[in-house]
């Protein structure tokens, strides 16, 4: 969410339990926009806050001038003094959802989990074993954790966002928000992330829609069904909680351009997702 | 010149002529035409002037047109629909009204109510990162007001939210008074007479059981449930939707109830009734569900400081192996110094009484060897030994420090620190479970409180694996008197068709002789039927020669 309406936004949010203490406010506020002014940001967001053991992250994201590629992400645990996190590999990324444990709250703690998974080759009454073994520091697994939530979960409301033909994405000045009726259904959300279903839809499902809003995947499609849950808090509000990753909350105030995401939870996907359900 | 130079303009005239009137010209489709279209979109652009109008507008050309559009509707006016943020803010407004009779300058408010103080609460709780916000807070205690208006409580608490995925729960905790809440003690009357129902048939049923055979699988019998007033049932909870919505009471729970919530891992989707779908099958609905996690919820989060409690003096009570349950505050407790409860787990404390594997808070001896009940994933806070004769089953006393709490994956199962480290004096002290997430608790001087605002899931680490089904049963006890002994089968057969062998030849015999007796009786047989069949015969061509 947009460190300029932190307050109002957080307010929104915080249905979920967790907000942040006004002391932790004030200093955002303060130390995004030095931020900004140091890293040359268009924008700077606050995505969250994940707990660990010891101490908890707090994460911000800054924008240059494509929305949605080259994002830097931040870090801190005082919200005064933030640090970069390095870029994440795809490798990293499918290692990362091996670890199970909390998080430490000391970015240089260095994660070793090793498993070994049973092989059956066809017919073969051998079972061959493969011993993966993980290892990786906080730091890391912090950047590949904020990645893929990122990546799976983040949302935004249709038409807020609007792709330029040269490829750019860009805030659309001319969103007035979602109305009432649209607000109810999922349809009407889209991921914030490069798309992975829309190249295979069908033209006949491409028809009715509008090539500059509609370049991102739509929340309706996900696996499970049910994954997201769908509320309108206090009436009128708006809200999205992700089951997938618990503490993932988004907002969306309907007939205002007001929207955002924000997690705040303990960094760990929801893998018994359809056990739930 | 002139004439070319006035040709030249009288042409370009002309053209800039025809071609306003092909702008004019309506659309064959809509009654737009793109000279208006175009003067009400520059028009729109002058007076907005927006940020790079340029990316922006085609979106603008479709807005136009959509709201030129609007403006041809039927002349049937539309009700406004009445939203549900409408419908709600209704019935949030009762809460703010003052009732009848009520008089603010009562001395009834001087005495010492039940109605927690809500706002202290969050600001405390703000402090620590957790909240829901001021406004919701302030109706959750405008709520708890009505509440305590309607319900004769002695003491009333805010225990937390749970949330679901289509509507979520805020829970409170009441204790009723001596002798109140009698409103669902019918029902819960009947809860228990249908356990003793059970308990009677069930025992109808082993008796006949124990009767035809020596079975290997006594069902289990039902481990009674705790009275209301004390152990698991010791405050009773109401849930409603959003504050102002009319608070609805969750029945008592059952000891089957929490051992089967211990198997299962699933999320509330806000509606008391839901039937909860789940393997091993869950003993009634989400109301139960709620209630039996509120219940472990508690017994494993609620903590107090140490010495905040201490144990009530009863008369008569020497023998100190019985577990003591009552507790009282201790009015010279001074508060613990806020760093000190921010650094050690152990100055924290249990204050609601654990529950034993058995579900149960006090250990009910069912003059039976217990079955093996299912173990936990994780070794948490159930340590006890599985009891293989009838052991009481014995857990953590009350009040022992939160430092005894079991570790999942060598982690301890709480979290404590202070809510700021840069004006310690004003700081408080926060607990946050990990085994529990999103109970925390908060402490400061004299005054503590705990809170639950989550999904109501545990912890599970590893990863929740749903119980495999029961083997199936078998149809009877496999003995020796039923199995085959193939060798002495062997034998046996053998045995049985050499004497089989030598009655056949008797037999043989015996037919060979009467066999002609047998001809004769079969031929005298035969030759009755044949008889009957000629008679029948007869009879038919009669029928027969009739119809013709």
């Amino acid at each position: 969410m947009d460190s300029d309406s932190l307050r109002y936004s957080l307010d929104l949010v915080s249905g979920c339990g967790l907000t942040l203490s006004c002391e932790q406010r004030a200093a955002l506020q303060t130390s995004l926009l030095i931020l900004k002014r140091n890293y040359k940001f268009s924008r700077v967001l606050f995505w969250g806050k994940i707990l660990g053991l010891r101490s908890d992250y707090f994460i911000a994201h800054g924008i240059t001038e494509d929305e949605m590629r080259n994002r830097k992400t931040l870090y801190s645990f005082n919200c005064v003094d933030w640090h970069l996190l390095p870029p994440v590999t795809e490798a990293q990324l499918a290692e990362v959802s091996l670890l199970k444990e909390h998080f430490k709250g000391d970015p240089s703690y260095e994660y070793e989990h090793t498993e070994t998974r049973g092989l059956d080759e066809g017919d073969e009454a051998v079972v061959e074993e493969i011993t993966v073994s993980v290892k990786m520091t906080e730091e890391t697994r912090l950047a590949a954790t904020v990645f893929n939530i990122d990546r799976e979960v983040s949302v935004v409301p249709r038409g807020a966002f609007i792709k330029t033909p040269s490829g750019r994405v860009q805030v659309n000045r001319c969103f007035e928000g979602l109305s009432e009726s649209e607000a109810r259904k999922l349809s009407s959300y889209l991921h914030f992330s490069e798309p992975q279903h829309l190249k295979k839809k069908t033209i006949l499902e491409t028809a009715d829609l509008n090539p500059s809003i509609d370049f991102l995947d739509n929340l309706s499609e996900d696996t499970p069904k049910g994954s997201w849950s769908l509320q309108f808090e206090r009436g009128s509000i708006s809200v999205l909680r992700s089951l997938l990753w618990l503490g993932l909350t988004f907002f969306h105030v309907p007939m205002t351009p007001q929207h955002g995401y924000i997690y705040m939870g303990d960094g760990m996907k929801n893998h018994y997702l359809p056990f739930m359900l | 010149m002139d004439t070319s130079e006035e040709v030249h303009y009288n042409e370009r005239d002309l053209a800039a002529k025809s071609f306003k009137a092909f702008l004019l010209k309506s659309s064959s489709k809509t009654n737009l035409n793109l000279y208006d279209h175009l003067a009400q979109l520059l028009t729109k652009v002058m007076d907005e002037s927006p940020e790079d109008v340029v990316e922006t507008f085609e979106d603008m050309s479709q807005e136009v047109k959509r709201a030129g559009l609007q403006n041809t509707q039927s002349t049937l006016r539309d009700t406004t629909p009445i939203s549900t943020a409408t419908v709600l803010a209704e019935q949030q407004r009762a809460l703010f009204s003052r009732k009848a009779g009520e008089d603010p300058a009562h001395e009834e408010y001087l005495v010492k109510t039940p109605l927690p103080n809500v706002p202290e609460l969050a600001f405390y709780l703000e402090q620590a990162g957790v909240g829901l916000g001021e406004e919701e807070m302030h109706r959750v205690f405008l709520a708890l007001k009505e509440l305590v208006d309607t319900q004769p409580l002695q003491r009333c608490r805010f225990w937390g939210k749970i949330l679901g995925s289509e509507s979520n729960y805020f829970v409170a905790e009441g204790e009723f008074q001596e002798g109140g809440g009698e409103e669902d003690e019918t029902a819960e009357e009947e809860a228990r007479k249908s356990e003793h129902r059970v308990d009677d048939l069930e025992a109808v049923a082993e008796h006949t059981v124990n009767l035809l055979q020596k079975s290997a699988d006594k069902s289990m019998p039902v481990v009674p449930m705790e009275d209301k007033g004390t152990g698991a049932n010791k405050y009773t909870y109401f849930v409603c939707r959003e504050p102002g919505m009319p608070w609805v009471r969750l029945p008592s729970v059952t000891p089957a109830q929490i051992i089967a919530a211990r198997q299962i891992c699933k999320f509330f989707t806000g509606r008391l009734d839901a039937p909860i779908a789940s393997s091993p099958p869950f003993p009634g609905n989400e109301a139960n569900y709620l209630r039996a996690q509120i219940a472990r919820i508690s017994a494993s989060t609620q903590v107090s400081p140490l010495g905040f409690y201490q144990f009530a003096e009863e008369e008569g009570e020497e023998d100190e192996e019985t577990p003591r349950y009552s507790l009282e505050e201790n009015p010279d407790f001074e508060g613990i110094p806020v760093s000190e409860m921010a650094e050690s787990l152990s100055t924290w404390v249990h204050h609601v009484p654990h529950i034993l594997e058995q579900g149960r808070c006090v250990w009910v001896d069912l003059a039976e060897k217990p079955e093996e009940l299912v173990e936990e994933e994780e070794g948490d806070e159930d340590r006890e030994d599985e009891p293989d004769k009838p052991e009481a089953e014995v857990g953590p006393p009350l009040l022992t420090p939160v430092s005894e709490d079991a570790e999942i994956n060598k982690t301890p199962s709480w979290t404590a620190k202070m809510s700021s480290t840069l004006v310690s004096q004003f700081a408080i002290a926060v607990l946050r479970s990990n085994l529990w997430p999103g109970a925390y608790s908060f402490a400061f001087k004299k005054k503590f409180e705990n809170i639950y605002v989550g999904w109501g899931l545990k912890f599970t680490g590893e990863g929740y694996n749903p119980p495999a089904p029961p083997p199936t049963q078998q149809a009877y006890p496999s003995g020796p008197e039923i199995t085959e002994d193939l060798e002495v089968g062997l034998k046996e057969k053998q045995g049985v068709k050499s004497t089989l062998e030598e009655q056949r030849e008797e037999e043989e015999s015996e037919e060979a002789e009467g066999e002609e007796e047998e001809e004769k009786e079969e031929e005298g047989e035969e030759e009755e039927e044949e008889g009957a069949g000629e008679a029948e015969e007869e009879e038919r061509e009669e029928n027969e020669e009739d119809e013709d």
